[in-house]
């Protein structure tokens, strides 16, 4: 799994962020997209696809590929690259398509 | 309140940065809008605010990143990061000088704003590399493994390997060793003989800045890494995520365990905007790839648009800059800031630079096309991220009559998905091409429409209201 530099993850305790992924605890360094926090944490992948319902994890990390969607703060089909953690933040995985009932 | 601006820059990378500060510098009313949080474009991501305290992991080259930052932030031109472009259109009321009402987001929010002249620095994205399993987590653009370094700090752990071709592959190998990164090995895709094909271009490429930094590069990678070259059927394998990776080289095959495999065969133009703009678009088949037809100043078929950047043709991070600078003084001409004699005049040092800067490219262009069996992929594997539509699939279409992406996209959704044929158009342009025995300008492109990126509804919903807006949709009582 991707993991952080030494130098980096020793640098500024204060500057962190707490959020929250599939509702366990995680520390992400402040400035870092969700998208960063997931993989930093061991979720490489963050939905199951929409057609073949298979594990998918963020692919570009520049908001091209739509691979890294997940819910957050309630709010599905966020792209976790483009989005800054924010403290309290909650970020879910998405399961296949949304259900419209 | 709608935002007004003479021109409008979308894109913070070294085009839009340079160009943003030349026209300021003018006079010109400037705005840069982008999607990023910070200025630096995917060249020089996070370039202010980078993780990484010691400056020689990811080297000069992209420090030089800096020095366009200070300029621009001096320049006068108002700058709206975290903003994405979802629509333009031309306004029917725009009056000679024409204008453009162009609709953006940021934060969840759409806004519109109005601006005569347009410049697209909207760059580059890496180039699709459709192989068995690149859907796996655990599977990443080794662009994305680069930002990853560049933002945050985060870096592969165990069992590493980096495939594909071209310069940037390199590069992130040297950045990692720079930041004591152990990869497990360089996976080579370049076939054999290129060197021969890239020959005809070395006079320009010896007399290049690129081949004392390429050479010094190289050498430290070979030190560092186990290369493996002429690598053949890549393939990422794995239930659920990536175990291992499997390739043919030296005459037989290897299977190797892996958790990290970082994939990379060059980039091409980002040209979901331009397509929608109804810019015309050429094919350059020595890069394989689309892009928009530009003259010497980044003016493109659609008046009052100009593109400068890796977007309007690949040409790297410098010429980029000069290429700004050049589209800036077409756009300050255009809006009567400056006469074409000052233009000519003030061009004349980016020209030079830009000549300077493109020197040699065409070596390792011709060196790093990525071979046909990476581009053109076949059977089951995944050519449409989104919808999950294989290459069979694609290339069957064209057994049913489909001769070209929009009427196969009407069989198979692919390319309807979220990234709007960001990552599979490319490819499916030249699987098409393929069966049909044609060349890829042939069978075109996907016909893309504003939004170009998804928009919610609750987005829209944050839009400023008119009386024209609501007469769209309530019969108002007289």
């Amino acid at each position: 799994m991707f993991k952080r530099l030494d130098a980096v993850a020793g640098q500024a305790p204060g500057a962190t962020v707490r959020i929250d992924i599939n509702g366990a605890p995680v520390q992400c360094r402040a400035g870092d997209s969700v998208a960063a926090a997931l993989l930093a944490s061991g979720h490489d992948a963050c939905r199951d696809t929409v057609v073949g319902g298979v594990p998918r994890g963020p692919y570009c990390m520049m908001g091209v590929c739509y691979d890294c969607l997940v819910t957050i703060d309630g709010q599905p089909n966020r792209q976790a690259c483009m989005t800054p953690v924010r403290d309290g933040m909650r970020v879910q995985r998405q399961h296949r398509a949304r259900e419209i009932s | 309140m709608t935002r007004r601006c003479e021109l409008l820059i979308v894109g913070a990378g070294p085009a839009g940065l340079a160009a943003a500060t030349q026209a300021a510098g003018l006079g010109v009313d400037t705005l840069l809008l982008d999607e990023q949080a910070g200025p630096g474009g995917q060249i020089y991501r996070a370039i202010t605010a980078t993780a990484l305290a010691d400056p020689d992991i990811l080297g000069p080259d992209y420090w030089h990143g800096a020095s366009l930052v200070e300029p621009f932030r001096a320049s006068g031109a108002a700058y709206l990061p975290g903003a994405t472009v979802w629509a333009v259109a031309r306004q029917a009321d725009g009056g000679p000088a024409g204008g453009f009402e162009v609709a953006y987001s940021t934060g969840g929010q759409a806004g519109i704003l109005h601006a005569r002249h347009i410049l697209l620095a909207t760059g580059a994205l890496e180039r699709p590399f459709p192989i068995p399993g690149w859907t796996l987590p655990g599977v990443v653009a080794a662009g994305a493994a680069q930002i990853l370094l560049k933002t945050a700090g985060i870096v592969p752990g165990q069992r590493a390997f980096l495939a594909g071709c071209g310069p940037l592959l390199y590069l992130v190998a040297w950045q990692y060793l720079n930041a004591g990164v152990k990869l497990d090995g360089l996976l080579e895709t370049t076939p054999p003989g290129r060197l021969a094909r890239a020959l005809p271009h070395a006079l320009d490429f010896l007399r290049s800045p690129y081949l004392g930094k390429g050479l010094k590069l190289m050498r430290a990678v070979r030190a560092g890494v186990p290369i493996v070259r002429h690598v053949q059927a890549l393939r990422a394998q794995g239930q659920g995520r990536l175990e291992s990776v499997s390739y043919r080289a030296g005459g037989r095959s290897h299977h190797v365990p892996a958790e990290h495999l970082m994939l990379h065969q060059g980039v091409v133009p980002n040209v979901n905007l331009s397509r929608a703009l109804g810019i015309d678009h050429v094919w350059n088949e020595p890069l394989a790839c689309w892009q928009p037809r530009v003259d010497e100043w980044g003016a493109t078929s659609s008046a009052g648009i100009g593109i400068a950047g890796d977007g309007a043709g690949i040409a790297g991070a410098l010429a980029a800059e000069h290429r700004g600078r050049l589209a800036a003084l077409q756009a300050a001409v255009a809006l009567g800031r400056i006469d074409a004699a000052r233009r000519d005049r003030e061009a004349r040092g980016p020209r030079q630079a830009l000549a300077r800067a493109v020197r040699g490219r065409a070596f390792f262009d011709a060196l790093y096309r990525p071979p046909d069996a990476y581009r053109r992929p076949s059977d089951d594997t995944i050519v449409c991220r989104c919808e999950e539509v294989t290459a069979r699939q694609v290339r069957e279409t064209v057994r049913l009559g489909c001769s070209g992406p929009n009427q196969m996209k009407a069989f198979l959704r692919c390319g309807m998905g979220p990234c709007q044929g960001r990552l599979c158009g490319l490819t499916v342009s030249e699987l098409i091409a393929d069966e049909r025995g044609v060349a890829p300008d042939e069978v075109g492109y996907y016909r893309l429409r504003f939004p170009t990126k998804p928009v919610t509804l609750g987005e829209l919903a944050t839009l400023p209201q008119t009386d024209a807006s609501r007469q769209a949709v309530v019969r108002l009582k007289k």
